[in-house]
Formats: C-alpha cells, structure tokens, sequence
C-alpha cells in the first residue's frame, strides 16, 4: 500500500504487519513475564475480531464502546471496530454504572467491550436504561461463569466466530478497511465535563494522525521507542500515546500487570517515551522525599547536596548552556552517586522525552526532574485540538511555560484574554450537540479554549488560568486560583487545596492533607490517629500546614501583581476530595464551583471570622454503606506579607 | 460424597475433644464448621489432615477408609490448608512460600536439582506457571517479590491460601480464615473463597467463629459444642435451631 494512502488507523495497522511485522507492537505483563505481540500477531488478532463483530453485526457507522484497563485486547477491539468503519467509544474503567449510561446512551451503542467481571456488572446494571445496548463482549472470564444474560459473549468467543467467518468469507474485512478516508470519524471521546453533562468530542482520522505525525517527526519518535500505557485508555492523553501515535511511528507499547505494579513494571521496561499528568510525578516525588526523610543520615545529606547542586546547575547542563568545569565534574559525580540511581528507581533511566500536560505543574516540581537529568516537558492541548497544541522545545525549556506552537497551529486571544486555536487537529464536532459545537469553534474555525493566558516574549504560551476562574478580588486585583492552589499543592503534606477570592476581600482556602507524607510525619512524632478525619483535625497538622501557608504567602509577596491574593484564612476538610462524590472530575481536577455550593457553610465561616464550623456529612464508605460523620472543623489564620516586607519575612 | 467422618471421638487425657461426631461433606460445596470457643472446631480439622489421630471412629476420603490420617498422606491424596496463626515463611519472598506449596509435586532428584540441570529447570518453570496463575487470580501481583514478613495481616492471610490453593487440592480446609480481620479485608476474602470453589471446583471445608461470614458462603453447616455435634444443616436451618441459639447466647439454668 503506498504511503500517501495510509489515511486511516486500520490502513497503518496493515501497513506495519507488512513493513515491521516481526517487530514489538504491544507487551502486556501477564503470569509475571511479558508477553510479546508483534505486529503481524496483533493485526491477526484485530483481523479476527473485526470478522466476529461483523458477524455479530457491527456495521459502518455504528459506536462500539470500550470499557477496561490498557490491555492488548482492549486495544485490539478499538482497532477491530474501525476496520469495520465502526467508532470506538472508550470509557473511563473507573467510572460508576450511572455515569456510563450518558454516553452508551447518547452514541446509541449496541456493542460493548469489557474487560471484567467488574465491567460486565456496570454495563449489565445499566442495561435497563439503554435499549441500544445488545452485545456485551467480555475479556477476562473470571466470575462470569454463572451469568447468563442473552448479551454476554466471551472475547474468545467472539474470536472464534470471527475466525470461522473469515474462513468462509476471506476479504471482506480488506474491502472494509479500504472504504475508510481520512474524514471519517475514527474515534469519540468523552470528556470528563468539568462542568454540566460530559460532551463526545468527534475526531477524525487526520485529526488524529496528522497531529501524532508532526509531533512523532519533530522529537524523532521511531519505531525503536517504548512507552508504558497506565493512564484510563478513555483520557486522550493516554490514547494518542498509546493508540494513535504508535501506529503513526510503529513504536511499541506496553500495559502493566495490574494498577499497582505500575512502579514496578516501568523500572522493568524502561520507557524511552513517557507521559503523565502533574499529580502522577507529584506522587513520585512524594514517595521519593518519604523515603529520603526515612534515610540514614549520611545518605540524607548526601541527597541534600546533589540535589542543592542539581537545582543550580542540572538543566543548564541538560540544555547544553555553559556551567564551569569544576561544577561539571561535580554533577557527573552526582550523577554517579545520587541522580543515576534515583532515574534507575523512577523507571526513567531510559526515558528521551517526558511530557506533563493536562493541568499546570508547580514549578518546583517540574525543576525536580529536569535537574536529574529527565527531559521533562510541557505540553499544551485538549480532546478537542487531538492533544499537540504546545510543546516545550528541547533546548528551551521555561517552567512557567508551555512552549511555542507546534507546526500548523495558530494561536490567537479575545480581549478577555481566552486562548482560540487553530489547528489541523481540531475535532469536528461534540456529538449530537450542535449547539455545544457552535460555542466552542466559532464560524472561522478558531476553538475557543476556555483558557486564559498569553504570549511571551519568546514566543511561548503562559496559561494563567481558566478564562472562567480567573476572577478579581474586592479590590480589583487579580485572582487566579489554581495558581495559588497548585502553590500549596507542591508541599508534600498538602495533597489538595482549594481557593475562594473571586469578589471578596480576601483569600481563604480548604485543604485536603496527603496521607502518606502526613501519616509518616505524625507516626515519627508520636501523634496518634485513627485515619484521615482524625489526623486531619489534629493541632500539630493545623500548625504544619499553617507554616506551608505561610511560605506561599511569603512567595506571593513578591510577585507584585498577585501579592493581594496571599491566603488569610483556612481549614482542613475533614474528608477527602474525590471523583465519586463529584468533587473532582475524573482526571483529579477540582470542582471548585460544586465544592463551594456543597461546603457553602464552610465557605461562610472562612469568611465571617468564627474560630470553628460544625459540619454533619453523610459518608459513603468503600462498600456503599453510608454513615454521618459531625464534627467542628477548625479554622486558623495564616500570616501575610506587605509586599516590601517581603525579603525579611522569608 | 468426597469425604466423611464417622463417629470421630478424640480425648486428650481426659478431656474429650471431639465426642462421636458425624457428618459429610459433598463434592464442591463449601461447608462450615463452626461453634463457640473450645467446641472443638480446630481439632475436628486437624483429624481431618491427620495432624490428631482420634481414639474412635473412622475417616473415609474419595471411597477409602482411613482410621486415622497422616499429615503428609493427606496432602497427598489433596487435602490442603491454612493455620488459624498464619504458618507462612517470614523471611521468605511471597513467590518462594506460594512455591513451597509445590513441594509434593516435585519430582526431581536432588542432585538435579543442585545443578539446576534440564529437568530440574523445566519442571520448575512449568511449576511457576501453575504458581503465577494463582498469585493472578489472588490479586497479589504487586507483592511478588516481598518478603511475607513485610506485609499486612490481610495480604499474609491470602498468602496462605495462595500456597494451599498450589498442591491443587481436592479439599481445602480453611481454619478461621477471616479472624482478625476488617470488614473489607473480610468481604475480600469471602469473594476469593467464593471463586476458589467456582473457579477450580475445589471443595472447601472451613472454621470460622464468625457467624455473619459463614451463613453468607456456606452451602451446609456443620455446629459443634463441647465437642458435640449440636445441629447440621443449610445455614437456614442452623440459624433457626435453638439448640444453636443457646450455645452461642447461653441458656439460663
């Protein structure tokens, strides 16, 4: 098949099992061994399953949803359903039954393709609310044995099928897949919805792989790189990475054993290509600071210095900028001594090219990696622009940017300052929502991003904030509050804070306390506790995170435009945020307008200067019993910082 | 029938453990035996595994009838278990101990073995495999490599039946297998106990002192009191009997 042609991920698949066919397409850890499927094996696999679904009458057009952890079959269904011109609709694996039944629904799927036994009951639980919903296929067996509903279908099963209709009607799925162009829908994501219903963000074949092929041609991805697919196969940002963008480049990817061995499973595979959200790296080097605190003490100061020295010196390296020989010789012996091994322990000994995107990182945070020699990056971009929007260039790397835009994007702002983009990446439409569509991509084709920001002097886009938070405090200073947010959030005892401002006198937060790093500070102190919500109220928690208050104020204070926004008052919630109970969107974004509206009392008390709040919550546990929990949460004040007073208070 | 006692009485010096007790069990069910403290209930296991040898009564297992058992006749014949006081390998990896449970179906010679020559080599690859696919269906992927002594009570306790679940037994015996634990840790085990029983067929006889778990996975109940079998039946019948309800609430004089 000529080059020019490969329009479509079922025509690249093909294209690969001829040209590389003996080479890695994809590696699970199964039995503890990775197993191996080339890509000659997984185009028979997807060939197979792709008869079977035709069989079972999966047609043109039709949505076929996907439900499971990054597994090879997983990967093989979503490639199946677009031989046929079929969309794949994938679904995040952690989320409740009634949250799947929007998008089931909305697509009109009739099949579906589960990993598990956990799986198969959320689609089976819904089932009554979705008609459409036929044919569930399943992966893993395990449990299943007595169900018997008329939908349910082994993955085998339906391979086998598969395998007997090719037997008596070889070329079918050759002429299906060669009806595909480059215009049809290869894909439908939905997105998390930080607010209101989740939208199906529409992508196309060339959104897709055009976007994956400039950005696979610029950084040099080949067919020899490796990533490790962990993140929901349903979030863009995992699937580009491990769907679309290998079958641009032909590079192989790799699923982990199961959730937990991921550390594990990346030390052992070592990937050369690597992408996670903030929070992922956040929590590394949560565990990193946690063991270090747990060392020797010669290790520790040993640690201190190559990491005082990495900070100064570990990046201008890295970028190739002049640093004097005497440093140089000093951080090779670190490197030797301290960064090498941690890489080593981080699974990043091999990795060319990192990227975080998907939320803001703390600056700190991001200077961590690239000083021990991780080539972290910035990445801009959205479901809607098929991801590559900005990416920070190799050797010019700004923490507080996102980098220029990649080729064939435009960028421009309103004059509220919101981003719109241009780009061949952009999707076509949300699905059956026109009215959606037409709010977000305007008539020129310019997407309107919500996020508000600007351009450097280099050229590099700053994101501030969302165009919708960014708000104003009483006195008409700025109020940005995932800034101040992702500030407190860069202490390792701080897992999640949220910030109120916008039209107030003054700034007051939540927080929620990280339980590993605090749980180990408390036990080294003799603080007894008996889970979150009592460590959580406990005096010495308040004064710790009153100090880490009190630094970001410090630092605020030194940033003139934003030194009004220094944090006055706060309290420590006394559950954690989470996704179930609607405080953050799947991908651990907070909500903060629902948080401000549920804990609207709390909010109050920030405000009206009382010492303590009484709240009474009803309590979801793990097995869905539910229970009320009542107590007096504490408030305290934080210190401020007069702007010039700065320098000497910190 | 896969195994029955018949008339089992057992007495240490004096004190009479077991007194004539009866029962059976069924081919893939999953029967209980419980009772208060000191009914009996761990001693009427260990006759079962032939770590007790009973003064009377007889044993009969898959057609033959025994007088009494021998521990490693037992295991041989596929009767498996697990310790109330979890008997794992602390200083061992959590692979290592699930391999123990292996042990029987070696069949190497030492010297093989020493070499780590072809036969030994394979035999032991095709054993890891076995092993590996119960360390996937126990979900304890992740502790592999960790040495037993190093993890939470919970995840020792599913250890230990990763190892008995490895000789491949035809009966399982499970003493208090849920003891000590948190609710979550509970419903944890009684899923794999349940999939055990689904999954491989194995029969599963089991102790417990807690009533609530049992009556939820049993298909019969055995109950036990001063040695004595008090009652016998569906977990319905049991909870209904009163000769149950007063050993367990205590009956006024």
């Amino acid at each position: 098949m000529a080059l020019e042609t490969l329009d479509t991920f079922p025509k690249l698949l093909v294209h690969h099992a001829l040209v590389r066919g003996d080479r890695p397409a994809i590696r699970e850890k199964d039995l503890g061994i990775w197993q191996t499927w080339t890509w000659h094996e997984f185009a028979e696999e997807v060939r197979a399953l792709a008869y079977g679904l035709a069989e079972q009458g999966l047609k043109r057009g039709d949505h076929m949803a996907l439900v499971g952890a990054n597994r090879p079959r997983l990967y093989a269904g979503i490639a199946a359903a677009q031989c046929l011109g079929a969309i794949p609709v994938p679904l995040y694996q952690d989320a409740v039954a009634a949250e799947m039944a929007f998008p089931i629904r909305n697509a009109e799927v009739a099949h579906a393709l589960a990993e598990d036994q956990e799986q198969v009951d959320k689609l089976l639980e819904i089932l009554p609310g979705c008609p459409t919903l036929k044919h569930i296929y399943y992966d893993d067996p395990r449990g299943l044995r007595n169900y018997n509903q008329a939908q349910l279908m082994s993955y085998e099963r339906l391979r086998d099928i598969g395998r007997e209709r090719h037997r008596r009607d070889p070329g079918f799925v050759r002429e299906e897949v060669a009806k595909g162009s480059e215009h049809d829908t290869a894909a439908l994501f939905f997105t998390s919805g930080t607010t209101g219903v989740p939208k199906g963000v529409v992508l196309t074949y060339r959104n897709l792989i055009e976007r994956s092929k400039v950005v696979a041609d610029w950084e040099g991805i080949t067919d020899r790189d490796v990533v490790l697919a962990f993140m929901p196969p349903a979030w863009i940002g995992q699937n580009i990475f491990s769907y679309a963008q290998p079958l641009v480049a032909g590079y192989c990817i790799c699923c982990p054993e199961s959730a937990e061995t991921v550390a594990n499973d990346m030390r052992e595979i070592g990937p050369t290509y690597y992408f996670a959200p903030p929070a992922v790296f956040e929590a590394l080097l949560t565990q990193v600071s946690v063991r270090m605190d747990d060392a020797s003490a010669p290790k520790r100061a040993l640690y201190r210095y190559f990491m005082d020295l990495a900070r100064r010196v570990g990046e201008r390296i890295m970028e190739g900028k002049p640093v004097s020989l005497g440093q140089r010789l000093r951080y090779w012996l670190g490197n030797l001594l301290v960064y090498g091994p941690l890489r080593n322990v981080l699974g990043m000994s091999r990795v060319r090219i990192a990227y975080t995107g998907g939320e803001a990182i703390g600056p700190d945070l991001f200077v961590f990696y690239r000083s021990i020699g991780v080539n972290l990056k910035q990445l801009y971009g959205s479901t809607e622009t098929s991801v590559f929007v900005c990416i920070q260039p190799n050797d010019k790397v700004k923490p507080d940017t996102v980098g220029p835009a990649v080729a064939g994007v435009e960028l421009k702002f309103t004059p509220e300052r919101e981003l719109l983009i241009r780009s061949p990446g952009l999707f076509k439409e949300y699905y059956k929502n026109v009215e959606a569509t037409l709010q977000a991509k305007d008539r020129d084709g310019w997407f309107h991003t919500g996020d508000a920001g600007y351009i450097d002097a280099d050229g590099h886009l700053k994101i501030i904030d969302r165009a919708k938070d960014v708000g104003k405090l009483a006195d008409g200073t700025l109020f940005a509050p995932k800034y101040l947010e992702n500030k407190l959030k860069f202490f390792p005892y701080i897992k999640e804070a949220v910030c109120f401002g916008h039209r107030r006198e003054k700034v007051c937060a939540f927080v929620n306390i990280e339980m590993q790093a605090m749980g180990n500070w408390a036990e080294k102190r003799n603080i007894p506790y008996s889970g979150y919500t009592d460590l959580a109220a406990r005096d010495e928690v308040y004064e710790l995170v009153r100090e880490c208050v009190e630094r970001v104020n410090a630092d605020l204070a030194q940033e003139a435009e934003i030194a009004n926004s220094q944090i006055h008052r706060f309290l420590i919630l006394h559950k954690e945020l989470d996704a179930d109970d609607e405080e953050l969107t799947r991908t651990r974004k907070v909500r903060r307008g629902f948080i401000a509206e549920k804990y609207a009392p709390l909010v109050g008390a920030l405000y009206d200067g009382s010492d303590t709040v009484h709240v009474e919550a009803q309590v979801r546990y793990e097995d869905g019993r539910t229970g009320t929990y009542s107590a007096d949460l504490k408030i305290r004040d934080a210190k401020t910082f007069p702007p010039a007073a700065a320098k000497q208070a910190a | 029938m896969i195994l029955s006692v018949e008339n089992v009485s057992l007495a240490f010096g004096g004190v009479k453990a077991l007194r004539e007790v009866s029962f059976d069990v069924k081919e893939h069910e999953i029967r209980a035996i419980i009772g208060p403290n000191g009914a009996g209930k761990s001693s009427m296991l260990n006759v079962l595994n032939g770590v007790y040898h009973p003064q009377q009564g007889t044993i009969r297992f898959q057609q033959k009838t025994f007088k009494d058992m021998d521990p490693h006749e037992a295991a041989a014949l596929g009767i498996a278990r697990t310790f109330q006081n979890i008997a794992l390998f602390k200083g061992m990896t959590v692979l290592d101990n699930i391999m123990t449970g292996r042990n029987l179906k070696m069949h190497c010679g030492f010297l093989h073995q020493a070499l780590w020559a072809g036969p030994a080599r394979r035999e032991e690859l095709k054993h890891r495999r076995t092993v590996e696919e119960i360390i996937d269906f126990l979900e304890i992927q992740h502790i592999r490599r960790t040495p037993v002594g190093r993890l939470p009570y919970g995840l020792q306790k599913r250890v230990e039946l990763a190892r008995a679940l490895a000789a491949e037994p035809k009966v399982l015996l499970l003493d208090e297998p849920m003891a000590g634990m948190n609710l979550e840790e509970k419903q944890d085990m009684c899923r794999f106990v349940l999939d055990v029983n689904d999954q491989f067929g194995t029969t599963i006889v089991l102790i417990e002192h807690d009533m609530g778990v049992v009556m939820d996975i049993s298909d019969r109940v055995v109950v036990l009191d001063y040695g004595k079998k008090i009652a016998d039946g569906t977990p319905d019948e049991v909870r209904n009997d009163q000769k149950v309800i007063d050993a367990y609430l205590g009956v006024t004089h």
